[in-house]
């Protein structure tokens, strides 16, 4: 098996996928002949051409609202968002029209439209090249919210939401993008949406996490497995529909929680994840449960690695939720 | 079945028919057979009538809202121009291109009750009208959404090679969006088939047109994106269909996009919660009445002896029959059933919304003592 | 005037010899400035840079159109029209290493300079969002009758957004002294300005908004300022907006994450290296009389020590503290986000970040 990054993983699963099925179209700013300021959509348009990959002008209402139309008109569209923080030019798109389409016209138009953007700091980005914006998306009802943390994932997870029948906002951690490296199988193979992933068994404390996160909360229990404790790690995978079987398994089992995300933390989706396990697992719990996010400014540049939660402050959160 | 009329190439503003119905000396017309010419003076009458009834049961408190289109019903049968197989994607005001191709009345009232036969199910105010099986796309409230939508569609048909061509309705205050801007943009450069159909009825809620914009006319907007703009008399249905059926065939032939600015004017209010007396001179729209697109077509049915009272009276008559029908029947059908609430936001319910759904069901169902339908 | 630097003297805007040579200055100051920090990046001592090689007329020809109490609200090649108009060189520096003396504490990527006093006004990297911001400060000094001018600054690229749409729109209808001045080098990243609209220029785009729109050779800073001083004379006048597309070409890479080749001939690029606007420029200032070799010589040199100075000064001024990372959120620091801040006061200091993708 090809061990690769999730750039590659990405770049697979398009390619996999526009030779399967001859409806799915590529589009978005500089993904032609470039192949993706992160080159994720690289080699496609040699491949399939420019009937099936397009560079738009630098207009993302643009690129959404056409790939809607596309999809009405039943071809697949995996647009790109170059930067997930120049995704809110296409909001109204997204949140009015991409989310509601088959709801508001009673079924009839569904718009399948899968929109692919890269999120999240620890690039050296600045504010424009760094947020973490799932949570709008989360709260929009009709939007599926996938984050894969590694390259297997990534592509596996990206199959299955271009085959699926729902919109989906593919977020990819490009912190990770080249070093989370893995095995990746050849050819086709999926994971279903909705389906969290164990990472580690443990028994003290569960840690909930997605995307780049992931990395940071495996670097942290590495150092206090060290010490002696024995934290269970939980990777969504899909921030909706959630997993919410395995993560309220987990929290039973374990009675604590530390939540782990990158986004500033008031209304993040930590938040939501606390308020499931409050309703649903509280008589479990044997300690407050611990969110480690970023702060609520906007990103910063030169600190921040500050400004993100380091394997440090995971690892004091595990610590003092597991002796509390 | 139309002939080339020959629309101008700069802004100047296009016509066919004068107030009179009369053919303008030396004008080329395009061919409409004497049946077409009559559906489309129903078709009219029709979007007329409807508006009237509406109107009144809206203020007899029997219908929440209501927009009306008295005066622009002729900018509806630009469709008259399309193929069945083309794509329309309305804004709220041209329920006459949905009637064209075939919505039923009784859709229609179902759809303004938000009934349990409505075909969006209640999901949205009334006159915002789905029809997948016209390709007639659902309408946003949000003005200006469905344009990079349409390009979309139409730049997917010729990815797929059909000739399929999209038509996009909306008003000239719509042009003043981004959204309008992005997707006029990526017609030009995508040569995308899609007709862009401003209805300049003057007016954006209580913002004349003059406050809109700086440019000489909304159809010169189109020379910012590299392809022709036309301004036609929106009163006037000959003419319209005349840069329709140029647009189209540009479009079908791989010419690319055009945009067509209707000059008409908004006669009633906004919506049936406007007061226009507030905004503007009672003495304008009387001046446009004059100018009435179905009286003009009216006249020019007249000119070519296809005009009769006993004729109106029939189709007046049938029209209110079908609307008297579609109400006692939609009066009578419940409001959609609880679940469907769940319905549709996915292609398959998720735990979430099961859950959600099955807890919402344990209760009896609730009426809202302050009204609400 | 032609790419050898030959101008119709009658057509040649009235400014002094010291204007002109200010101007030049402020073009091999872009260049000096470009090179040296471009050879930063490559060495990693800095996580970003984005050159405007072969656009410095555009940029300072520009510029040199306002008075002093008018405003920059510029795209992202504009830091030399800053610099010009009393910007500190050590200010900009400081931003680009994203150190303590940066007014905005390091919160920003390097090239995004902006101070209240050079009324240079902060920028964003989100293509055009600046565009109504301009369009809504000049309506201002319309409603304050304060007598200045706004030049809002775009890309050929940020044409396709909803912003300008909006903020020409408005520009148009409101009539407030804005200038546009679009920098159409031609490129988007990737995208030719080809596949960007299909109108024939960018200027054309003004008649859709109801004011003129002038097309004029961006690498000759004499036709720069001339079509700009007379847009900023009008829109000072009260005879409303100008769209002034000044056409040059991205001679270098977007940035320095960029790699051009893999998407563009590059015989074409050195086409227009050949008219390097700084070299038409010193042709014409040496025609003039203005400008010898020797002093020519000198001028590089000074700004050669001026940059290597003031890199050397910043790069070694420390990390913002701790605190800005909280502050200027609000106007106060609320209890909340001090809280937070308590909560890494304790644990070690990171490292600072890695490279710019
Ligand atoms: C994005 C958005 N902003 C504001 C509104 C409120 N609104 C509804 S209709 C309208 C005026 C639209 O005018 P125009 O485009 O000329 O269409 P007309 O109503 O004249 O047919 C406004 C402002 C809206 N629906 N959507
Ligand atoms: C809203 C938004 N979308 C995408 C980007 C990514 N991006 C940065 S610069 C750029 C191209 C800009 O082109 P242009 O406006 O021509 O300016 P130039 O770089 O040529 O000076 C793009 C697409 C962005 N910064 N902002
Ligand atoms: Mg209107
Ligand atoms: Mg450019």
């Amino acid at each position: 098996m090809p061990v690769w990054n999730i750039i590659q993983a990405v770049n697979d699963a398009l390619r996999i996928e526009m030779r399967r099925d001859p409806r799915v179209v590529v589009l978005g700013e500089d993904v032609g002949k470039f192949g993706g300021v992160f080159r994720a959509t690289n080699g496609l348009f040699d491949e399939f051409g420019p009937d099936r990959v397009f560079d738009t002008p630098l207009a993302e209402a643009g690129i959404i609202g056409a790939a809607i139309g596309m999809a009405l008109y039943g071809l697949k569209p995996v647009p790109e968002i170059q930067f997930a923080d120049f995704i809110y030019p296409a909001f109204d798109q997204i949140v009015n029209e991409l989310a509601k389409f088959r709801y508001r016209s009673g079924g009839q138009y569904p718009a399948p439209v899968v929109i692919r953007t890269p999120y999240g700091g620890g690039i050296r980005g600045g504010h424009y090249h760094s947020q973490s914006p799932e949570a709008y998306f989360v709260h929009t009802p009709g939007l599926k919210v996938v984050i894969p943390s590694n390259p297997y994932d990534a592509k596996g997870l990206l199959l299955s939401a271009i085959r699926g029948e729902d919109p989906v906002i593919f977020m990819e951690p490009k912190r990770i993008y080249r070093a989370a490296k893995g095995e990746v199988p050849e050819g086709d193979y999926t994971v279903p949406l909705g389906q969290a992933k164990i990472v580690r068994e443990g028994s003290q404390v569960t840690v909930l996490c997605y995307g780049a996160m992931v990395h940071t909360v495996v670097e942290a229990v590495e150092k206090v497995a060290a010490e002696g404790f024995d934290p269970e790690i939980v990777d969504l995978r899909t921030l909706l529909p959630l997993d919410s079987e395995t993560v309220l398994a987990s929290v039973r089992k374990t009675g604590r929680a530390v939540i782990a995300y990158e986004a500033p933390k008031t209304c993040g989706y930590g938040a939501e994840l606390s308020a499931l396990i409050c309703e649903k697992a509280l008589m479990h719990l044997e300690a407050p449960i611990a969110r480690v996010a970023g702060f609520d400014t906007p990103f910063p540049y030169s600190l921040e690695n500050e400004y993100m939660p380091s394997p440090d402050r995971v690892a004091k959160a595990i610590r003092d939720t597991a002796s509390f | 079945m139309l002939v080339s009329a020959r629309p101008p190439a700069d802004d100047s503003l296009f016509s066919l028919l004068d107030d009179d119905g009369q053919v303008r000396p030396g004008s080329r017309v395009p061919e409409v057979s004497d049946e077409l010419a009559r559906k489309l003076y129903r078709g009219m009458l029709q979007v007329r009538v409807v508006d009237e009834r509406m109107m009144r049961l809206q203020r007899q408190g029997r219908l929440g809202f209501y927009m009306l289109s008295i005066g622009e019903e002729a900018t509806h049968f630009a469709a008259a121009a399309l193929r069945p197989a083309d794509w329309i994607f309305p804004s709220y005001r041209e329920p006459g291109a949905a009637f064209w191709r075939g919505y039923s009345m009784t859709d229609y009232v179902n759809q303004l009750f938000g009934n349990a036969e409505d075909p969006v199910k209640g999901r949205q105010m009334p006159v915002h009208h789905s029809a997948r099986w016209l390709n007639y796309v659902s309408i946003s409230s949000p003005v200006g959404t469905q344009i990079p939508q349409a390009v979309g569609m139409a730049w997917a048909a010729k990815i797929s090679k059909k000739d399929d061509v999209a038509l996009v309705y909306f008003g000239e205050g719509t042009s003043s969006t981004g959204q309008f801007h992005v997707g006029m943009n990526f017609a030009g450069v995508f040569k995308a088939p899609c007709i862009f159909f401003c209805r300049n009825n003057g007016w954006a809620i209580s913002t004349d047109q003059k406050h809109q914009t700086a440019a000489r006319s909304f159809a010169v907007k189109a020379l910012a994106y590299g392809f022709p703009g036309v301004r036609v008399d929106g009163n006037d249905l000959l003419a319209i269909l005349a840069v329709m059926e140029d647009a189209v065939a540009r479009a079908r032939a791989g010419e690319g996009p055009t945009l067509i600015e209707a000059v008409t004017y908004r006669r009633s209010g906004h919506s049936s919660s406007d007061d226009p007396s507030v905004y503007r001179d009672p003495n304008e729209p009387k001046e446009w009445e004059r100018r009435d697109p179905i009286d003009r077509w009216k006249r020019y049915l007249g000119t070519r002896g296809l005009y009769s009272e006993a004729l109106e009276e029939q189709y007046r008559k049938e029209i209110n029959d079908e609307v008297s029908d579609a109400l006692a029947h939609a009066e009578q059908v419940a409001p959609p059933a609880v679940e469907t609430m769940f319905d549709d936001v996915f292609a398959e319910l998720t735990p979430e919304l099961e859950e959600q759904k099955r807890y919402l069901l344990s209760f009896p169902r609730y009426v809202n003592p302050h009204g609400g339908s | 005037m032609d790419d050898h630097g030959v101008a119709d003297p009658d057509r040649v805007p009235s400014l002094t010899p010291e204007d002109w040579l200010r101007i030049y200055r402020g073009m091999v100051l872009i260049r000096v400035m470009d090179e040296r920090l471009m050879a930063l990046q490559r060495q990693g001592r800095i996580g970003f840079y984005g050159e405007a090689r072969g656009q410095e007329a555009a940029v300072v020809g520009s510029a040199a159109a306002l008075a002093p109490q008018d405003w920059i609200v510029p795209a992202l090649r504009e830091a030399g029209a800053g610099l010009y108009r009393g910007l500190p060189l050590r200010t900009y520096i400081a931003q680009i290493f994203g150190n303590a003396n940066d007014p905005a504490s390091g919160r920003q990527l390097p090239c995004h300079p902006g101070t209240r006093a050079s009324h240079y006004v902060t920028m964003s990297s989100c293509i055009a969002s600046q565009l109504p911001h301009a369009v809504g400060m000049a309506w201002a000094a319309k409603i304050k009758k304060d007598n200045s001018v706004v030049l809002g600054y775009l890309g050929d690229g940020a044409t396709s957004e909803e912003d300008f749409h909006v903020a020409l729109n408005f520009a148009g209808v409101f009539r407030p002294p804005v200038v546009f001045v679009c920098q159409n080098n031609q490129w988007a990243i990737s995208v030719p300005v080809a596949h960007q609209t299909a109108s024939p220029t960018v200027a054309i785009k003004a008649l859709a908004y109801g004011f003129p729109g002038i097309r004029v050779d961006g690498n000759d800073a004499l036709a720069v300022y001339g079509a700009v001083k007379e847009a900023v004379d009008r829109a000072r006048s009260g005879g409303g907006p100008t769209l002034i597309e000044a056409l040059t070409y991205r001679v270098s890479a977007h940035s320095s994450s960029d790699d051009p080749s893999r998407y563009r001939d590059e015989r074409i690029t050195e086409t227009w290296r050949a008219r390097d606007p700084i070299v038409r420029m010193r042709a014409w200032l040496a025609f003039q009389g203005f400008l010898d070799a020797a002093g020519d010589e000198r001028l590089r040199a000074d700004l050669d020590a001026e940059v290597r100075d003031a890199v050397a000064a910043e790069e070694s001024v420390p990390a913002p503290p701790l605190r800005t990372l909280v502050e200027d959120v609000f106007a106060e620091v609320p209890q909340f986000l001090a809280d937070q801040l308590a909560e890494i006061a304790t644990l070690p200091r990171q490292k600072l970040g890695g490279a710019h993708q």
